[in-house]
Order: structure tokens, then sequence, then C-alpha cells
């Protein structure tokens, strides 16, 4: 495998020629904040939290998405970059109905994490109070679709680690929204195998298990993390 | 098939020629008007008169001027009547015999008519859509024979770039560097597209392109195929052009049994196959890793590029995605030469283009000038200027173009000089815009067509568009100060730069170039603002009211 090397951040870092340049950052431990991305599944591109500039382009580029060449020099801090990133979480706090306080999620939830991250400390948008619904038809698991922030991560985990394709997305701009089979009730879904794994990929509170109350519910995202490991990497150990 | 049966084809076609041909347009515009019955009358006053021998009656494609439809011409006198009724149809028959025309006359040396250049529309208002021997009589189909025997496909490409033909679609794209990357990609399979996803507001052209000469889209994508290495070819055409669509259906089985589509072309070894893909209403389609997306079948949503089409489109093989009015132009580049086309327009963008003129002006339809003219001419000569009323400006390029105010008509129409000034050239919608014309309403209208439009996939476009739509809302209404403009041009900017996808990129368009020549619109209606205290309509019209409450788009 050829390797090449780039620049992020000023600093030198070498990458495999076929890696992203978030593979690349953060296997030279520069982090680069994302919401939509999984390591393992297929990058989504859709949160626009990891984009970068890349010297000598005008166009702002998702790292997830975007793959390393040789000599290329990335930046992934700059003003303009922070104030973007904060501009998107006040979006996502602006389209939903967040509120951490009464969220199960509340302390383990990657849109407060980015919240704090991007130092939102106050929303300069419009509330939009959508009405959204909750399905609770699952015995184990339920959806309040107002916390969710439409990254698919459940789509593309159910899809490519569980192979059952039961979460799609329907409907288009500000009225998408994650489906289970063919828009019916989650309880009612004949593809879902109840394996959970979309509760472990969802970054907030949207998809919950059931009996959890405020802030006392865990992800569980070293299992998904395992999944992985063991899927890219043949390593089966813990 | 080969080049004698094409050529008889041809000469069977001019000896069925009668000494005369009425021609009733029958494209989207004209059939609105009742064209089908004005046609049928006139068929039927021509064979009630016995002149079936002498005269011969032809449903044709679109004559451009779309707002007199129905247009009937007969040849060889060159006469040409407008709005014609099934009512007043039979006069013009009878006016043959030298009776009485009911019908209102149309001046076809109107500089309408005179001002333009066709090159796409030559075959406009001639040909019958629906029988290919008409298209093969107006030299359809050679060009297909001389880059198959002629040509070698690195030829043609050359040729390609040489006319200096740059993508129609809008943005701009240098049509013969596309073909030469999908060319040089080594793959089994290669697919070409045509995008007939045209989805601006009061955008037509490329429906009229395929409701008048079909098989000139069909034409140039087999060229293109021929030139790429590809021997399947994909039409995405807009479920909302049911008339398109059964037109390139009806082209695609006459090209096929006469063997210029399909296996062994011109009993040649080149294969080429045309299939058509309806899309389901969404205007995110027409962006290329949408409309591919659709094509396959899955959610037609954008994906980042790179990798372009060019490397990896369709089922991961290389892809040309060109636009229908690109494809319309390749045969007659072909036929004339690319010294011929680079001649025409400006050194940087050859040719012509084709665009639709509506909004508060004269003349509304089809328009096909050479690039560079000035926009001035478009508005003013061809379009006849504001009936009553002065420009205010020209929005071109659609949700993601810009509105170009009344001082900047001098400024050459070509891809260069509209990005200067904030607009694009885009796939050619021009609306024109009277004094009445409320700008941070157009902006909203603009605002709220994307914000509908956006597939929901990326942030900035799904939340952003909502959010600029609702301050946009709130300037029309009075309630936003000064930190909401300012918010709503640091929303623009982000959005700009930060949607995946060329919708998103492009939806403040409108926003900001009416905020860069229109600003005092804005300001007018802020709270505490000097000029407008807040005032709702601060550009009501001062002499009448007619103009008030209306939308320009």
């Amino acid at each position: 495998m050829s390797v090449t090397t780039l620049t992020i951040n000023g600093k030198l870092v070498s990458a495999a020629a076929d890696e992203t340049i978030l593979q690349a950052a953060r296997s030279a431990g520069i982090s680069i904040p994302t919401l939509c991305y999984v390591e393992g599944l297929s990058a989504h591109g859709g949160c626009r939290m990891c984009l970068v500039e890349i010297e000598g382009s005008n166009r702002l580029q998702p790292a997830c998405f975007m793959k390393v060449s040789e000599g290329m020099s990335v930046c992934t801090e700059t003003d303009r970059l922070r104030e973007y990133r904060k501009m998107i979480i006040e979006m996502l706090f602006a389209e939903g109905n967040h509120v951490c306080s009464i969220c199960v999620a509340n302390n383990n939830c990657e849109l407060q994490n980015a919240a704090i991250a991007t130092g939102m400390d106050h929303e300069r948008l419009e509330y939009t109070y959508p009405r959204r619904e909750v399905d609770n038809s699952h015995p184990r698991f339920g959806i309040d679709h107002n916390r969710c922030i439409l990254c698919t991560r459940c789509v593309r985990t159910c899809d490519e680690l569980e192979g059952a394709h039961t979460w799609d997305v329907s409907g288009r701009g500000a009225t998408s929204k994650v489906i289970t089979d063919m828009n019916q009730p989650w309880g009612e879904s004949v593809t879902c195998t109840s394996c959970g794994k979309c509760f472990m990929a969802c970054p907030t509170g949207a998809i919950f298990t059931k009996g959890t109350t405020v802030a006392e519910m865990e992800h569980g995202r070293a299992k998904l993390e395992f999944l992985v490991n063991a899927r890219e990497k043949k390593q089966w150990n813990v | 098939m080969d080049l004698n049966e094409l050529h008889r084809i041809a000469a069977k076609e001019r000896e069925r020629r009668l000494p005369r041909q009425i021609r009733c347009c029958i494209a989207a515009g004209c059939l609105s008007a009742r064209s089908d019955v004005v046609l049928a009358q006139l068929q039927d006053t021509v064979n009630q008169a016995g002149l079936t021998e002498q005269v011969h009656v032809a449903g044709v494609g679109c004559m451009r001027l779309c707002s007199q439809g129905p247009l009937v011409q007969i040849d060889p006198d060159a006469a040409c009547y407008q709005r014609v009724t099934p009512e007043n149809a039979r006069s013009i028959v009878s006016g043959l015999a030298g009776g009485e025309v009911q019908a209102e006359p149309l001046d076809l040396d109107h500089p309408f008519f005179k001002l333009q250049t066709t090159v796409v529309l030559e075959n406009f208002g001639k040909i019958e859509p629906e029988r290919i021997e008409t298209y093969i009589e107006a030299g359809g189909y050679e060009a297909l024979h001389h880059v198959i025997y002629e040509l070698e496909p690195a030829g043609v490409i050359e040729t390609i770039t040489k006319s200096g033909l740059r993508g129609r679609g809008g943005a701009g794209y240098p049509t013969g560097i596309k073909w030469a990357t999908v060319a040089k990609h080594a793959s089994e399979r290669k697919y070409v597209v045509c995008n007939a996803d045209e989805g601006d507001p009061g955008a037509f052209m490329n429906r009229s392109v395929l409701e008048s000469d079909p098989h000139r889209v069909l034409e140039g994508m087999a060229i293109a195929g021929y030139a790429i290495g590809a021997n399947q070819g994909y039409i995405y055409v807009r479920g909302e052009y049911p008339l398109a669509i059964e037109r390139l259906k009806k082209a695609l089985a006459q090209a096929g049994r006469l063997g210029l589509l399909g296996s062994g072309i011109f009993s040649s070894p080149f294969d080429f196959r045309i299939d058509i893909r309806i899309g389901a209403g969404a205007f995110v389609c027409g962006e290329e890793t949408a409309l591919m997306a659709s094509l396959m079948g899955g959610r037609g949503t954008p994906t980042p590029r790179p990798p372009y089409p060019a490397e990896k489109g369709l089922w991961g093989m290389p892809t040309l995605l060109n636009n229908v009015e690109t494809f319309a132009n390749i045969s007659t580049i072909i036929r004339k030469g690319p010294e011929w086309f680079a001649s025409i327009g400006t050194p940087k963008s050859t040719g012509t283009k084709v665009f639709c003129l509506t909004g508060k002006v004269a003349n509304t339809g089809l328009v096909e000038v050479t690039l560079g003219t000035p926009l001035r001419t478009i508005v003013e000569q061809i379009g006849g200027g504001v009936p009553g009323g002065t420009i205010k400006a020209v929005q071109t390029g659609g949700p993601s173009g810009g509105c170009i105010p009344a001082e900047l008509l001098d400024t050459p129409v070509d891809y260069d000089s509209l990005g200067k000034i904030g607009s694009i050239m885009g796939s050619g919608g021009m609306i024109v815009m009277d004094q009445n014309t409320d700008m941070v309403d157009v902006a909203r209208f603009f605002m709220e067509f994307c914000m509908d439009e956006s597939c929901g996939k990326c942030i900035p476009c799904r939340a952003g568009t909502v959010q600029m739509h609702r301050l946009l809302k709130r300037i029309i209404a009075g309630e936003a100060d000064r930190d909401d403009l300012e918010r709503l041009e640091k929303l623009c900017a982000m959005v700009r730069d930060t949607s995946l996808c060329g919708l998103g990129q492009t939806a403040p368009n409108p926003t900001t170039s009416t905020l860069r020549y229109f600003r005092h619109e804005y300001e007018a209606r802020l709270k505490n603002s000097a000029e407008g205290k807040g005032s709702k309509h601060p550009i009501a019209p001062s002499v009448s009211h007619a103009g008030q409450g209306e939308r320009s788009a």
C-alpha cells in the first residue's frame, strides 16, 4: 500500500493513500468534530461538522469523505470553521425539540457534547418547535423524533452492521423523518431483529431503551465498536 | 441502415412535400391554448375543401413566441398567425384561396425573431416531432454516421473541445474536457446520462427541445456514447413532462426501428441503447449525484464530490452527465464544424444559449441568442420591454441565480460576465421584473422554493433555508431589526460555504444578490430604521395600486 504525506494543522502526517483526511487526522491524534460519522460505517457527509479547509481550494471539504493526497495541506481549526460548527449546532437545536434537562441521554449525548465543545451557550436562531411524534410501539425500544438530528446512523448501522435495513428516511427537507419498514410503527416492523444496534449508534436520546429515565441512559457504544473492530480489523479480543 | 438509405428517406420526404404547408405548433405552450383543436380544424377544412393534394397540414414543434400561441405558419408564403382559435382556424385555409383571414397575423420580421440565432432551435417549428423522417430530411443522424465512419472517438472529443462548447445546465464546465475525462477512465461499462430534470421556476427550455426536436438529443447522446466508449444511455426526465416523455418514447422506437440506435448502428460495431428514467418530482434530482442515486432506484440525495461521476458514476462506473441543451448542440457542431461554432458568441463562451423569457415582458417565450448578447437586447428588443412600465430587475438562473438590476442591463450574457455581477447563467430561466416588484419578496419566494426542495440530508441546507426563510418573512412583516439582517447575511455565507450540494450552496444567491443591489428595500423595513420605521410597504407603488400584493415570480 502506498503512503502519502500531508500536513494537518501544520503537523506532518503520513497516511495510507486511500485514507480519508478524517482517518489520517485521527490516527495522528488530531481530533476533528463529527456527528454523522461512525467508524466502520459508510460515510454520510450530512452533518458538515468535519468540514476542513484545504490550501489552494476555496471550497470546504468534509474530512470524512475527502481522500488524502500527497503534499495536501489541511487546516481543521480556523475562526470560520469554528463559527460554522457552532451555527450547525444552533441549527440542530432550533430545528428539533431538544430539552436536555428532561432527556434520557442527558450527560451522555453527542449533540450536547458538541454544543459544549463549540461553545454554544445560547441560541441565536429562532426555535421552530416542530410537531413530531414518539413511537413507543416496540417492546424494548422507543424513538422520540423530537430528539432526532437525522444523522442516519441508525439507518446505516441497521443496513450495514445488522443487515436488516429496517430504518430509512422518508420525506424531504425539514419534514424528513427516519422510518421503520414502510413507515409503520416500529413494533409492527417485520424486518427489525430487535438487536439494539440503532440505539447504540444514536448520538442523542432519540432512540432509547425503555425503562430509563432522565440522564440514566447510556448508549453502550463499546459493543458497536467491538463489532466494527471485529469486522474491519479482524480483532476479536475486547 | 446506411447513408444511402438515410438519404433515400430524406428524398422520399422531400418528394412527399406538397406545394403548401400549414404548420401548427403542438408543443405544450400552444397545446394548452387548444392548438390540438386548431390543428384538427385546419386538417378538417383542408379535407373538406379537397386540398389534400396541395396543402399539407402538420403539427410541428415550438415556434418560440409562446405568449401569442397557438401559432400557425404557412409556407412557402411565410405568413404567420397568432392566437389562432378553433373558430378562426378555418379562415386560414380559405385565405389560401384569397379569402379573408380572420386570424391575427404575426410579423416574422419582428425583432423577437430577427435578433435570435438558432442552433439548438434550428428545426423548431419546421419538423414534426413525432416523425423521424422529417428530422432525417433536415439532415438528422448524418452527424452520427459521420462520427462512426469518419472519426476516431478521440477525434470527436477534439472537435467538441475545439468548439468551446460549455455545459448548458448552468455551471458552464467545458464539455470537451468532461468527455475527455470520462473517455480516459478505462472501464468495461460506461454510461451517458442526459439530465432532463429541468426544475427552475419559469424555465422550459429542455421541455421544448424534447417536445419539438427529440431526435436531436438522442443523436447527441449517441455521438457522446461513441466518443467516450459507452453503450448505454439514460434520459432522466421529470415526471411533470408527460408530453416530452411520450415524444421521447416515440422517437426512441422510431430510431430503434431504423437501426439508428440499438445494436450495430449504421451496420457498424457500435451499439448504443437509450432508456428513459422518469423523475418523481424532486428539484434536487437535477443535481448530478442525486440524479444518479435516483436513477439507480435509490433516494434522490446528493453525495459529496469527489469522486466525480466521470470517475465513479452510475453503479460505480464512469458516467458522462450533460444537460439536454448540451446534447442538442452536438450534432450541429459535428455537421458544421467546431470553427463555425467557435465563431459564434465570445471567445470564452461560444455558441448560443436558449433562454425562457418570462415575467413582466411583452413577448414571452423561447429565445436563442448568441452568447455575449447584452441583456438589454434580450429583454428590451426581443422581449419588447415591460408593457406600460419599466424594468426593475432581471432574474437569471432560477433559485440558484441572482437578480440583475436595470442599471446593469448592458452586461453581456455569458458565463463569466453574469458570474461577476453576482448572478449565474443557469439553465436559462430569465424572469423580468417591473417597478412594482418587491425584491425582498422575490428573495423570500426563491428561499421558500429551496426550503421546500431541500432533500434534508445536510444540516445547513435543511435547517438553514428554514431559518433564512423565517428571517425574510420577518423582514417583510416589518418585525425584523438590524441584528436580524446581520444574522441573515451570516446565514447566507454559512449555508453557501457548508452545504453538501449545489442546491444549498446556491440557495442564498437570490437573497445575496437582492441584498447587494436592493439593500434599501430590506433596510427600509427594519424596525427603528431611519427610513422605514418598520413600514410594511415601503415600496408600494405611488401612482397606482395595481402591483400591490402581486407576486412577481
